[in-house]
C-alpha cells in the first residue's frame, strides 16, 4: 500500500523495496519541473534526510527519504524527460528504489486519507 | 556636495566607544608598522592644487610599465592595450561594475555578457562558460570545489607547476569541504611527471589540475594526461592569450578550463583586479554543479531575441545554505574590456598577438643564451615565459637593469625555494627588440 510523509514523498514497500516518489499534491505546488538531481545508487540514506533535489521553473526543492535503507535504483528516465514528474508523479515519475533496513518505519507514515488531509490544510 | 554630511566628532566618539576602540587610527592597528607609509608628509592646510603636485611628484618615483622595458611575467602581463577598448568601456550606456539585481532590464549587459560567453568558449574549445568570476586563482579553487560536488569524491591532484598562489588559493577554499590537495610533481621537461601522476591516482581522486602553458611558462601535453586521468575531472588553467596559437584545452579533452582574463585587455592594475573565467563541456547534468552566473539567449512573448540569467535554482537566492556556490555575482567590468578587447582584435588578430609573444620570447632566450650567462632550465617547449638558469650575481642583476630603466624577471626563490638561482623571463608583443638589445647590453656589462 502506498504510503506518504508529511513533507509530501510517498513509498511503497513491494518485498524489501520501497519505491518513492514525491505526491501529486506536490508536482503541482512545485510547477514544472526541469531537472531531477537524481540520488547515487549505493548509497545510504536515513528516515528524514535529504535524498536528492528537484528543480522547477520557480525554485529548487529538496526531497527527503521516507524510510531508511540503501539506494539500489534511480528513475534515470528523469535525467531526459523530468517532466514525467509532473505527469506522472506517482508512477512513471517515481524517483528512486530503496532496499529498506527497517520496513516497521513504514507504519508512521500516513495512508492517503491522512495525507490528503494534512494536503489540503497546508494552503 | 551639499548632500553629504560628514559624522559629528560627537558621533564617531559614540561610535568608538560602542566597539571599544579608543581612536579611528586604533581601527587600522592590525596593518604591521613596517608595511605603514608614514613619509606622507603633507601639511595641514595646503589646497587641492599643491596636494595633487605634491601626491604626482611622490607617484612619480614609482617605475611603471609606459616608461620601463618590461620582462616579468608570472601571472600579471604586460600586453598592448589598443586605445578604442578605454574609449568604449567608458561610453556610460556600457560603464558598469556589476550586474544589476533587476538583470534582465539591462538587456544590454546581459547581451555583453552573453557574448563574452560565446567568445570564452570559442577560445577555449568549451561549451558553457560563465558570466566570469573574481580573478584566475579563485576560479581555480571553485573548479576544484566543483569537481568534488560532482564526482562526490575529496581528493584533488595539482600539478606543482601551477601557479603557487594558484595553490595557496585552492589550499584556502578547500578547508571548509575538507578536500585533501595533492601534489604532483615534474620532470626536466618542466612537465607534469606522468608516472607521479600515474601513481597518485586513486579511487578517492576527483579531479587533475594542470596550468597550460605552466607556471614555468612550459607547454603540457594535455592530451596524454587527459588519457591517463579516464574518469577524473581534468581541470585546465589557462592563460587566454596563449590560445591564439595553442590548441583550444577544450580540443584536448578538458573537463573545466579557468584563467585570468587580465591579458585580454585589462592593464596590469597592481596585479588586479582583472576577472577570472570558468568554462565547462557541454553536458546538462555537468552544468548543473558549475558556479557563478550564466546569461542564456531567448525569446520573449512577441518572439524578439532577448537576454535572461538561467539556472539560477542553483544560486544562493533561491537555494539559500545550499547554493551551489557562493558566487552570485561576477565581474562585469572586466568581461566588458575583455569582450571590447577580442572584438577589436578577432580571432586572426589574437593568433598574430600569439606569434608575437611565442617569438619575442624565442629571441629573448636566445639572446640570453648567447651571452653565455643563461641557460634553459626545461627542455619543454614554451610560449612567452621561459626559465633560465644564471651564474650572474642575481641581486647586482636586478639592480643594473632597473638602472637602465628595465623591470627584470621574477627571481624564483621568492616565491619557491627548491628554485635557487633560476629567473623566469617573459617578453610579449610589448616588448620591442630595442629593449631586448638594452637588456643584453645590461648582461654584457656586468
Amino acid at each position: 500500500m502506498k504510503k506518504y510523509s508529511k513533507t509530501h514523498e510517498w513509498a511503497e514497500l513491494n518485498g524489501k523495496i520501497a519505491t518513492i516518489g514525491i505526491s501529486d499534491h506536490a508536482q503541482d505546488q512545485l510547477g514544472d519541473v526541469v531537472y531531477v538531481n537524481l540520488p547515487t545508487v549505493g548509497k545510504t540514506v536515513k528516515a528524514g534526510e535529504m535524498l536528492c533535489s528537484i528543480e522547477s521553473v520557480k525554485s529548487a526543492s529538496d526531497v527527503y527519504a521516507p524510510v531508511s535503507g540503501k539506494i539500489v535504483e534511480v528513475n534515470k528516465n528523469l535525467e531526459t524527460t523530468p517532466e514525467t514528474v509532473n505527469k506522472s508523479a506517482e508512477k512513471d515519475g517515481w524517483i528512486a528504489k530503496i532496499e529498506v533496513s527497517n520496513p516497521k518505519e513504514m507504519d508512521s507514515l500516513l495512508d492517503k486519507a491522512g495525507y490528503d488531509k494534512i494536503a489540503s490544510e497546508k494552503h | 556636495m551639499d548632500s553629504y554630511i560628514p559624522h559629528t566628532d560627537e558621533e564617531i566618539k559614540e561610535m568608538l566607544d560602542v566597539i571599544g576602540v579608543k581612536s579611528v587610527d586604533e581601527l587600522f592597528s592590525t596593518i604591521p608598522s613596517n608595511k605603514a607609509i608614514n613619509s606622507l608628509k603633507i601639511s595641514k592646510g595646503m589646497d587641492e592644487f599643491n596636494v595633487l603636485s605634491t601626491l604626482k611628484k611622490m607617484a612619480s618615483s614609482n617605475a611603471n610599465a609606459d616608461e620601463y622595458a618590461y620582462f616579468l611575467g608570472a601571472g600579471i602581463y604586460h600586453h598592448v592595450i589598443p586605445s578604442a577598448v578605454n574609449q568604449i568601456a567608458s561610453r556610460g550606456d556600457f560603464y558598469t561594475a556589476y550586474t544589476p539585481y533587476q538583470a534582465e532590464v539591462s538587456q544590454g549587459t546581459l547581451q555583453m555578457l552573453f557574448e563574452f560567453q560565446t567568445m570564452i568558449c570559442e577560445l577555449t574549445g568549451m561549451g558553457i562558460a560563465n558570466a566570469s568570476m573574481y580573478d584566475g586563482a579563485s576560479s581555480l579553487a571553485e573548479a576544484v570545489l566543483m569537481a568534488s560536488r560532482h564526482t562526490q569524491k575529496y581528493k584533488a591532484l595539482i600539478s606543482d607547476t601551477v601557479h603557487p598562489e594558484y595553490i595557496e588559493t585552492v589550499k584556502t577554499y578547500v578547508t571548509g569541504p575538507q578536500i585533501k590537495i595533492e601534489k604532483i610533481g615534474h620532470g626536466p621537461d618542466g612537465m607534469v611527471s606522468i608516472a607521479d601522476l600515474k601513481a597518485k591516482i586513486d579511487d578517492q581522486t576527483s579531479c587533475v589540475v594542470v596550468q597550460y602553458p605552466n607556471f614555468y611558462g612550459v607547454i603540457e601535453d594535455l592530451k596524454t594526461i587527459r588519457e591517463l586521468s579516464k574518469d577524473l575531472i581534468f581541470i585546465v588553467v589557462t592563460n587566454p592569450i596563449s590560445l591564439g596559437v595553442l590548441e583550444a584545452p577544450g580540443k584536448l579533452g578538458a573537463d573545466i578550463v579557468v584563467g585570468d582574463g587580465q591579458t585580454l585587455g585589462i592593464p596590469m592594475n597592481f596585479g588586479g583586479p582583472s576577472f577570472g573565467f570558468f568554462a565547462i563541456r557541454e553536458d546538462p547534468k555537468f552544468v548543473r554543479t558549475m558556479p557563478g552566473r550564466i546569461i542564456g539567449e531567448t525569446v520573449d512573448v512577441d518572439g524578439k531575441r532577448g537576454f535572461v540569467m538561467t539556472l539560477q535554482a542553483r544560486e544562493q537566492h533561491i537555494r539559500r545554505e545550499k547554493a551551489t556556490s557562493n558566487i552570485c555575482s561576477n565581474h562585469a567590468l572586466g568581461t566588458l574590456y575583455a569582450s571590447i578587447y577580442m572584438s577589436l582584435v578577432g580571432p586572426n588578430g589574437l593568433k598574430e598577438i600569439g606569434e608575437h609573444n611565442y617569438s619575442k620570447a624565442h629571441y629573448l632566450l636566445d639572446a640570453l643564451e648567447s651571452t653565455h650567462h643563461f641557460k634553459k632550465a626545461f627542455s619543454g617547449e614554451f610560449f612567452n615565459e621561459f626559465v633560465v638558469e644564471s651564474d650572474l650575481d642575481i641581486q647586482k642583476f636586478e639592480k643594473n637593469l632597473f638602472k637602465k630603466r628595465i623591470i627584470g624577471p621574477l627571481v624564483l626563490p621568492n616565491v619557491d625555494r627548491s628554485s635557487k638561482g633560476k629567473l623566469l623571463f617573459c617578453a610579449t608583443e610589448a616588448n620591442t627588440s630595442e629593449e631586448i638589445d638594452r637588456l643584453i647590453s645590461v648582461v654584457e656589462a656586468m
